[in-house]
């Protein structure tokens, strides 16, 4: 199970890495066109190849991780933040009508089928990245607030949660200050999950060309330059494809890592 | 008395969740209608260009049924929708029942396709891993859904057409032959399309299957049955099987309308006629009642689609109906 930790935690270094990294360098210029230079394969000077424009599809990938990272780091936030309050109050409330109003306002999120809904923000407020992240974190907010309630609920009923309340403690108090900190460790899993469907999320909004534009490189419009070229320069699509694939693959392992890790009971198993 | 009791309470159950259907289907469709309302462009102007007269601007404004208050509008949609009358492309002045029945006639067999080819990989799959927990082959499995789970279909679609449509030519890169030229020709073109949409699936189902099938394992019913002289394959073909199915069974109606409106980006990739191409030809030719429908439909298929697995799931679990 550490191994999944392990494997995760490079993977995903390696992401966040070539994301930072970028900032200050790239093996090429990635807005740079050399047009006599396009469609180079894999290898020598340009280590991933060239794009139909001649740029170095590795400077590409790296600037593009930025795009990946920020619009699903942002969408988890939203969900966290808005998702995480509103579980504890319908926790702290729980069978009240808050909690009902709540509860079915979840439902009826959940019950949108999420791409369909993105797709259509996106096309109504115009494509680009903040309405890529708008359109991704309004579906996280029902996951978070979810999987607060459930936790919070059970831990309400325990007999620490029973003395603050005698100590006279106000239910928002509690939460925050107990029920909180007993579901982060849950909260850091889901958030993982999260985050690697917000890649996927992200890449496909990108691909159909309602994410990110251009001239800002992400990894799906990249996938969408290369579809019409797959037969000539299979690399284009295959180098993002990579990318994608290697970084959600290196988030799940960690959320199942951490998982296993973070759960006391597993931990005990172990040893 | 006792089956009086069951079937009363499995009718109060039944009629809360018919009410919160019906709740949903309202708040859903409120929700669609304003976010396409605050959208910025009118049909009418769109369709004549920047030169129309205001005159003709006009006239085709109440042609469309655009000079009324949101209100009217609305509540001529809903109402519209409930016998059926989904109103008037602005762009091609056809019904959009008729453009929309039409391209049913590809996405659902589609989405109908990935789910079969789903099923067919999923349960062997997860059958295999659970009966091999632990060793070499539950280990190879469970890998291998992780990679399916991550992998984005739409990438996995362009990899199926370079190497089955460009380099083996055993298949068309994209379009749709049609019903009329045959079942096989029709089935052909969405063979592609329906790997690409079910590799993740699979991957997903896989692993329901086999946790399901680990925690049957683990129950008494099934120490009894091999205490009796079954095999671990006869106990587990026989028992373990149809006690794990009520979760996988769960995950399947989920996937069905997963898969429905899932097949939007897919379609694109092959050039498919569906309701996801529809969808995004309307958005662009800012063809707003066929984006409003074709939305609306496809969160109702969900929605009924969940309300469904709900109620045969409190068929079979009394303890869902005792909360009712």
């Amino acid at each position: 199970m550490i191994r999944n930790l392990f494997v995760g935690g490079i993977l995903c270094a390696i992401f966040i890495g070539a994301a930072l990294i970028s900032f200050v360098w790239t093996p090429f210029d990635h807005a740079t066109l050399n047009i006599p230079g396009r469609f180079q394969t894999p290898g020598g000077a340009h280590l991933l190849g060239t794009d139909h424009f001649g740029r170095d599809i590795l400077s590409l990938l790296m600037v593009g991780a930025r795009t990946s990272l920020a619009v699903a780091l942002v969408a988890v936030g939203i969900g966290m933040c808005l998702g995480i309050p509103l579980g504890l109050w319908a926790a702290a409330r729980r069978g009240s009508l808050v909690d009902e109003i709540i509860m079915r306002g979840n439902d009826l999120v959940f019950a949108f089928p999420s791409l369909v809904i993105a797709i259509l923000i996106t096309a109504v407020f115009g494509a680009g990245a903040i309405n890529a992240i708008i359109a991704i974190g309004i579906f996280n907010i029902p996951v978070f607030a979810r999987i607060t309630r459930g936790a919070a609920l059970s831990l309400w009923e325990r007999e620490f949660i029973l003395a603050a309340r005698v100590a006279g403690k106000s239910a928002a108090r509690i939460s925050v200050e107990h029920i909180l900190p007993n579901v982060t460790n849950l909260l850091i899993v889901q958030g993982t999950i999260q985050f690697s469907l917000g890649i996927l999320a992200e890449a496909g909004l990108s691909y159909v060309g309602l994410g990110a534009q251009p001239p800002t490189p992400s990894w799906g419009r990249m996938l969408a330059d290369a579809q019409t070229m797959v037969s000539i320069a299979p690399h284009m699509a295959l180098m993002p494809g990579f990318a994608i694939i290697l970084t959600v693959l290196g988030l799940n392992l960690m959320g199942d890592g951490l998982r296993d890790y973070l759960d006391p009971r597993l931990r005990v198993a172990r040893t | 008395m006792r089956t009086a009791h069951t079937l009363c309470r499995m009718l109060r159950y039944t009629l809360k969740r018919i009410l919160s259907l019906v709740i949903s289907l309202a708040v859903a469709s409120l929700v669609i209608f304003t976010v396409i309302e605050i959208a910025p462009g009118d049909p009418a102007s769109f369709m004549l260009g920047i030169n129309a007269q205001p005159e003709t601007l006009a006239a085709l404004r109440t042609e469309l049924g655009l000079d009324v208050t949101k209100v009217e509008r609305y509540v001529t949609w809903v109402t519209g929708m409930l016998t059926g009358d989904f109103g008037t492309s602005y762009t091609y002045r056809t019904p959009v029942t008729d453009m929309v029945t039409q391209r049913m006639w590809v996405s659902l067999p589609l989405a109908l396709y990935a789910l079969t080819l789903s099923t067919l990989i999923a349960f062997p799959a997860g059958i295999y891993a659970a009966a091999r927990r632990g060793q070499a082959g539950d280990i190879g499995v469970m890998g291998a859904t992780q990679l399916g789970v991550a992998i984005p279909n739409f990438w996995f679609a362009m990899m199926l057409v370079l190497l089955f449509a460009i380099k083996l030519r055993w298949f068309a890169a994209g379009g749709f032959a049609g019903w009329d030229k045959g079942l096989l020709a029709g089935l052909h073109s969405l063979t592609l399309p329906a790997i690409a949409l079910a590799l993740p699936q699979a991957a997903i189902l896989a692993r329901v299957m086999r946790s399901a099938l680990l925690d049957v394992l683990g129950e008494d019913f099934m120490r009894t049955a091999r205490a009796k002289g079954l095999t671990a394959r006869q106990a587990l073909w026989r028992h373990g099987l149809r006690n794990a199915m009520i979760p996988v069974l769960t995950i399947i109606g989920l996937q069905f309308s997963f898969l429905l409106a899932g097949g939007i980006i897919i379609e694109q990739v092959f050039y498919l006629p569906g309701l996801g191409r529809l969808i995004f030809q309307s958005i662009s030719a800012r063809d707003l009642i066929v984006v409003e429908s074709v939305t609306m439909l496809l969160v109702f298929a969900v929605i009924f689609v969940n309300f469904c697995v709900d109620l045969a799931y409190a068929a079979v679990d009394p303890r869902l109906r005792a909360r009712a």
